[in-house]
């Protein structure tokens, strides 16, 4: 069953899906094998609606290991590596973009 | 849903009987709307009535029957809805309601001790294994802040009894 | 202080022990995420976008030290070595483990301390004035009222599934330091003819719908505070909106029935139960003042000599003039501990910051500290004959940037480096605009201004009070800024006004310069504040200055 929300996915290019994961919160992206890595390099790749709506049902049964999944844009490079697109995922994906307090500088 | 009354767990002898059937010979469950229409005949017969009350109407309407109602079952159509906290402790503290007061719904484990203490006694549960974990939960605190009608002691009333008598 | 006794130790060990059992239900799938949520907000834990957040409250703003180094404990145990004070006198760690949160929350219930109250739709942590029981303003120590109903509100049972989030603020000075007009209630301490009591205010707040608060009565005796609370939140609770979260908090409640027909509700649950179990009497309100142990105050008098001779140092007497305000006891001062250095995130410290600080409080300063909501920190009583030396061990700390109250005491919500909901980066933006702003020479010049950024509409920056207002908004995937004039949290609150479009991240600094110019210049002289000046010119004049030069 999927949801009006999710029905109304728009897909415009490569797309993962990510998430929580819920032991710690860390970022984690759904893998082809279902599972879940906090690599996104590992991450699924998919290009359809109808393809990001059934990963999207696979991430969203196992919220026992990850909480909150969603779809994110990625670019893919030529050799096949993922980039996230928007601020919010490369903040997600490399932390904060000011030095954290106490850190050597 | 089992229904657990005062910790323990009982049949329900009630029938919800919806709004356009007869009522069958046995005590029963109305809706708010049939109670207010047809009240006196309600109580006339020879069972106990009940009513399951919606979360938002004012529950001092019921006040013509509080005396004579059996059961009044509030509704918590999501946990995360409390108007029926107060509904109930309307119904105890300010109607002085004696009766079984039902919580319905989405009656979670989390929330039993909040409704113990609003005044409800019975709770129809949704999932089953948390009907063992009645007692436990309504008597996982010992100590409490505020008053209700529950009648627990509070710390302001406890501290200060406690430093008359010292 | 106060001091808690067994009771509240007892509940609080109980607390920790009903969230493991919950933790423990979550992770064996018994909970679902639906329905776990809620409760660990309820212990004031949010997942963001890196890890999950635990707030903690510090109810009215009061710390002991020893609470000050339990924070840092969790920062370097459970953390990254720091922490967030935010403004509504809770502090947030950002990189906190769901599996070790139960451990944490038992060390810091060992120090009295808790996240209960600072999420979910229930009764929240209760704020005041930062200079509670120390400033000469006051007609009473609101903290008194502030754990009366801290009692009276932690897990009530008939308001912890409100429609929403529920704030109260209280003061008890005529210089509004708790934005009580912007809260859900806003409780104003003040005295009929020989009674304590509360004018009250409800309906006040930001986010989407910002609202400047109702007084729904001027006077309210101090015994019937309670009831009265009751009967505010009850009618809330049935009549708030529960259809449309945006729509839920109280303010839209009175916005649509009108202040007189929520009054008139309000008043007539209030009859019904304003002699019940909730009438506080002296009795009950002076065992809470027990509570409160009073510093054993040296006897002393104003301008010690070491005072004096320290005022020969420009640098001491630049922070002195900033930092320090007067006293209700003579011979000691408030200080107030800048968390906004240039360059460094507003509002955060290091677990050796916190160390430092509770270990200054207890050689200097009777073992008190404060939280304040402009991000700050305060030591509320400090004898003046140690000012100098207090000062230069802050110094040693990076924390006697003498910047209070000027353009560079930015308050600013953690945004996008940290939060799920945000639009925008704030942090980046406040660390630019200290940067700009460094010339201690300069910001003394153009004096008091409130700078208040939020990465998001939700306005947990309190951007629509700030002298200068900035929100993050997004288009196309870039970062853009709004920037509103004019706006107070004061006594006198009011929202600010929209400059005009909003603009790219990296013209925002220039704006607000270009604005400060605008004020220097057109001020009729340095007695007139940037504040006023606004008042008096409106914002035409900044607005054609602010975007000529694009
Ligand atoms: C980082 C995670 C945070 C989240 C998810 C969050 C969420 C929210 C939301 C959704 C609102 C809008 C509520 C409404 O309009 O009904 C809000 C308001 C507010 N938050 Fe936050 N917030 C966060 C952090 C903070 C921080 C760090 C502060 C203090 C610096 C703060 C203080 C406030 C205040 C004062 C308000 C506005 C006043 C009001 O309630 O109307 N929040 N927050
Ligand atoms: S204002 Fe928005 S971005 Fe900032 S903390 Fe609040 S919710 Fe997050």
């Amino acid at each position: 069953m999927t949801s009006p929300l999710q029905q109304k996915l728009k897909i415009t290019g490569p797309t993962v899906i990510t998430a929580n994961r819920l032991t710690d919160g860390v970022v984690v992206w759904l893998t082809a094998e279902s599972g879940w890595s906090d690599t996104l390099s590992r991450a699924a790749v998919v290009s359809t609606p109808d393809d990001a709506l059934r990963l999207l049902g696979i991430a969203n049964a196992d919220e026992n290991h990850a909480v909150g999944a969603y779809p994110a844009r990625v670019t893919v490079a030529d050799d096949g590596s993922l980039a996230p697109v928007n601020l919010r995922e490369r903040i997600r994906v490399g932390g904060p973009t000011v030095a954290l307090p106490g850190a050597a500088a | 849903m089992p229904l657990v009354k005062n910790g323990k767990p009982v049949a329900d002898a009630f029938v919800a009987v919806a709004d356009e059937d007869t009522l069958p010979d046995a005590p029963v469950l109305v809706s708010a709307t049939r109670l207010l229409a047809e009240g006196e005949a309600l109580f006339a017969r020879n069972h106990p009535v009940g009513v399951i009350w919606p979360n938002d109407k004012d529950v001092l309407l019921l006040e013509p029957f509080v005396d004579r109602l059996a059961v009044v079952a509030l509704i918590f159509p999501k946990f995360r809805d409390g108007r029926a906290y107060s509904q109930a402790r309307l119904l105890r503290e300010r109607l002085g309601f004696k009766g079984e007061l039902r919580a319905t719904g989405n009656v979670l484990r989390d929330q039993f001790l909040l409704m113990v203490r609003c005044g409800f006694d019975a709770l129809e549960i949704v999932k089953e294994g948390d009907v063992a974990a009645v007692e436990k939960e309504i008597h996982s605190y010992s100590v409490f802040y505020q008053p209700t009608g529950d009648g627990r002691p509070v710390p302001l009333r406890a501290r200060l009894a406690a430093a008359r008598g010292a | 202080m106060y001091i808690y006794d067994e009771f509240d130790r007892t509940f609080l060990q109980e607390r920790v022990d009903e969230f493991r059992d919950q933790v423990k239900r979550r992770l064996d799938g018994e909970l679902n995420e639906e329905e776990f949520k809620p409760l660990r907000l309820m212990n004031g834990v949010y997942l963001q976008l890196h890890a999950y957040m635990l707030r903690i409250a510090i109810p009215y703003g009061t710390l002991s030290s020893d609470q000050m180094r339990a924070l840092a404990h969790v920062a370097r145990r459970y953390d990254r070595g720091y922490g967030h004070f935010t403004t509504r006198q809770n502090i947030q760690f950002n990189w906190i483990k769901l599996e070790e949160l139960p451990d944490a929350m038992a060390d810091l219930a060992r120090a009295g301390m808790h996240g209960l109250q600072t999420s979910g739709n229930c009764i929240r942590n209760t704020t005041t004035d930062q200079w509670a029981n120390a400033t000469p303003e006051e007609i009473e120590d609101p903290r008194l009222y502030a754990e009366i109903i801290r009692q009276w509100s932690t897990l009530h049972p008939e308001f912890t599934y409100l429609p929403r989030k529920f704030k109260i603020a209280i003061t008890a000075a005529k210089h509004d330091r708790a934005a009580i007009r912007v809260h859900d209630i806003g409780l104003r301490l003040h005295r009929k003819d020989g009674v304590t009591g509360f004018e009250v205010i409800v309906g006040g707040g930001l986010g989407r719908t910002p609202f400047v608060g109702k007084t729904i009565r001027e006077f309210l005796p101090r015994h019937d505070l309670l009831s009265y609370l009751e009967a505010i939140l009850r009618t809330y609770n049935a009549g708030g909106r529960r259809d449309n979260i945006y729509k839920a908090r109280i303010k839209i409640q009175v916005h649509e029935i009108g202040t007189e027909e929520f009054t008139r509700r309000v008043e007539a649950e209030w009859a019904q139960i304003k002699d019940g179990a909730l009438a506080l009497d002296d009795a009950a309100i002076d065992a809470i003042r027990a509570h409160f142990k009073e510093p054993d105050f040296e006897a002393l008098t104003d301008g010690p000599a070491e005072l004096e001779a320290a005022k020969t140092n420009p640098d001491f007497a630049r922070w002195y003039a900033n930092s320090v305000a007067p006293h209700r006891k003579g011979g000691h001062a408030i200080v107030t501990i800048s968390l906004k250095p240039v360059g460094a995130p507003p509002g955060d410290a290091t677990a050796d910051q916190m160390d430092a600080v509770a270990d200054l409080a207890d050689q200097y300063a009777y073992g008190e500290i404060r939280v304040a909501h402009e991000q700050n920190l305060t030591l509320p009583h400090v004898r003046q004959k140690d000012l100098f030396t207090l000062w230069q061990a802050l110094d040693a700390q990076g924390l006697a940037t003498p910047n209070i109250g000027l353009i560079s005491d930015i308050i600013a919500c953690p945004g996008l480096d940290y939060c799920a909901l945000a639009n925008a980066r704030s942090i980046p933006l406040a660390q630019d605009l200290t940067k700009r702003f460094a010339d201690l020479d300069r910001i003394a010049d153009i004096g008091r201004v409130h700078l208040n950024i939020s990465g998001c509409i939700n306005a947990c920056g309190h951007h629509h009070v700030g002298h200068i207002g900035i929100l993050g908004v997004e288009k196309q995937d870039q970062e853009f800024y709004q920037i509103t004039l004019g706006g107070k949290a004061n006594h006198k609150a009011k929202l600010g006004e929209l400059l005009g479009p909003a603009v790219p991240e990296n013209e925002v600094v220039n704006v607000v310069e270009r604005i400060l110019d605008t004020y220097v210049e057109l001020r009729t002289s340095k007695q007139e504040t940037f504040i006023a000046a606004v008042q008096r010119l409106g914002i035409e004049p900044f607005k054609e200055r602010a975007y000529a030069a694009r």
